[in-house]
């Protein structure tokens, strides 16, 4: 073959080696067809651990009674009982070092969240006790008259 | 060598490699192990529960570091009202990550719309999230392998992969996925699959103080959550795509897509 035919071919040929060279570098040796197949599963298995090393900030109602133990059982016996500490403690992240205190949400729209009357015949919000927020004493706390750990209105 | 010995030894020859060569196609253990592997996630959410308090979308932005302010969201809820005019009206103001406590329902560019106690038939509210689909159109559009199903039924975003192009935004079909605003990539629910994995359970479903959320084994025919997708009547959304999504709905109706 004459010179003018090799001198691209050549380039061509440095190309692809040099191609190759670097994605053999660059991509990982995890990277390929898992379980799943080459249509959905071609990744990089290592991310899968990568996900599940994810920091938790949500530690679930269990891990607050372990010191708070009064709380989470005046808490249980309302009925307030099946709202998670979390919702409104917010989430404990690394409580109790870090955050040393956790900031309580104590907002009206926290409450009105469940607590706001809406017709909802389809739906369980219909059978919650709810308010008028603009007729049911505007611009206090829920907090001030309602105990939130026993919502029970005989008791207030 | 006789023509008939020819073709009986060749016969012999050709059956003999094409049996060892299937034979090693069937018995491909990764295979059979992702057909019929003991764990398969899948995702219950009882509509009839559900009263709209927002606490799992939350609750999920918490957990998973998607900004507050941010106008996107992993999951929302969404309110259907539907009027004796025939209506439909549907909003999820910002994700209903503050919850519903207006009777008030957006309809964006025609404003907010009061409908009367009275004419309203039914109303519910449904949330969503990612459906988890065994054939998940966002994966197969992927061009660089950065989303993927896992070998337990949850599909996942590699983000030091991901190259940003969003055809996965636009082929997911339940318009489950956004861009990270932080993290510059397609993000979307990995079913907390840092907590489940180690036990425990979906951010949004912990904080469900009511159970309308609910996280379970397909696989396992005691799960709970298995046992009411088995024997239960369930919907799921859209299942005219064909991605056969792996979220469960308890009281769907046609209105819902």
């Amino acid at each position: 073959m004459k010179k003018h035919v090799w001198r691209p071919l050549f380039v061509v040929i440095a190309l692809v080696v040099g191609i190759l060279l670097f994605r053999a570098f660059y991509v990982p040796a995890d990277f390929g067809v898992q379980e799943r197949g080459y249509t959905f599963g071609y990744h990089r298995l290592g991310n899968e651990q990568e996900w599940k090393n994810f920091p938790d900030k949500y530690k679930g109602s269990d891990y607050c009674a372990d010191c708070h133990e009064e709380n989470s059982a005046s808490l249980a016996n309302s009925g307030h009982g099946i709202i998670p500490c979390e919702d409104c403690h917010g989430a404990a992240f690394n409580h109790p070092e870090s955050p040393e205190k956790l900031v309580i949400d104590r907002s009206r729209n926290l409450c009105m969240r469940c607590h706001v009357q809406l017709t909802m015949p389809s739906s369980q919000r219909n059978d919650l006790p709810g308010i008028d927020p603009q007729q049911h004493n505007v611009g206090m706390e829920c907090a001030d008259c309602h105990n939130p750990h026993n919502p029970s209105l005989e008791d207030m | 060598m006789k023509r008939r010995e020819f073709m009986k030894s060749a016969a012999v020859f050709v059956s003999g490699v094409a049996v060892s060569i299937s034979a090693l196609e069937l018995l491909d253990p990764q295979e059979v192990l992702a057909k019929n592997p003991d764990l398969r996630w899948g995702f219950l959410v009882d509509t009839y529960k559900c009263v709209g308090c927002g606490m799992c979308v939350k609750a999920c932005k918490i957990e998973n570091d998607i900004p507050l302010e941010a106008n996107v969201t992993r999951t929302w809820v969404e309110r259907y009202v539907m009027t004796k005019q025939g209506e439909v009206l549907k909003d999820s103001p910002d994700g209903a990550q503050h919850g519903y406590t207006s009777k008030l329902i957006d309809q964006n560019a025609s404003g907010m719309k009061k409908v009367a106690d009275e004419d309203i038939t039914q109303a519910f509210f449904v949330p969503k999230l990612c459906n988890h689909c065994e054939l998940a159109a966002c994966v197969q559009v992927c061009p660089v392998g950065a989303t993927y199903s896992t070998a337990d039924g949850v599909v996942l975003v590699d983000r030091k992969w991901c190259i940003g192009c969003g055809y996965c935004i636009m082929g997911c079909p339940y318009g489950v996925r956004f861009f990270h605003p932080v993290e510059h990539t397609a993000d979307k629910c990995t079913l907390c699959y840092h907590r489940i994995s180690k036990g425990g359970d979906t951010a949004c479903a912990q904080a469900c103080p009511f159970g309308a959320r609910k996280l379970g084994n397909l696989r396992d025919p005691n799960d709970p959550v298995a046992k009411i997708i088995l024997t239960q009547r369930v919907g799921v959304l859209r299942p005219e795509y064909g991605t056969k999504p792996q979220c469960y709905y308890i009281g769907l109706n046609e209105e819902v897509r």
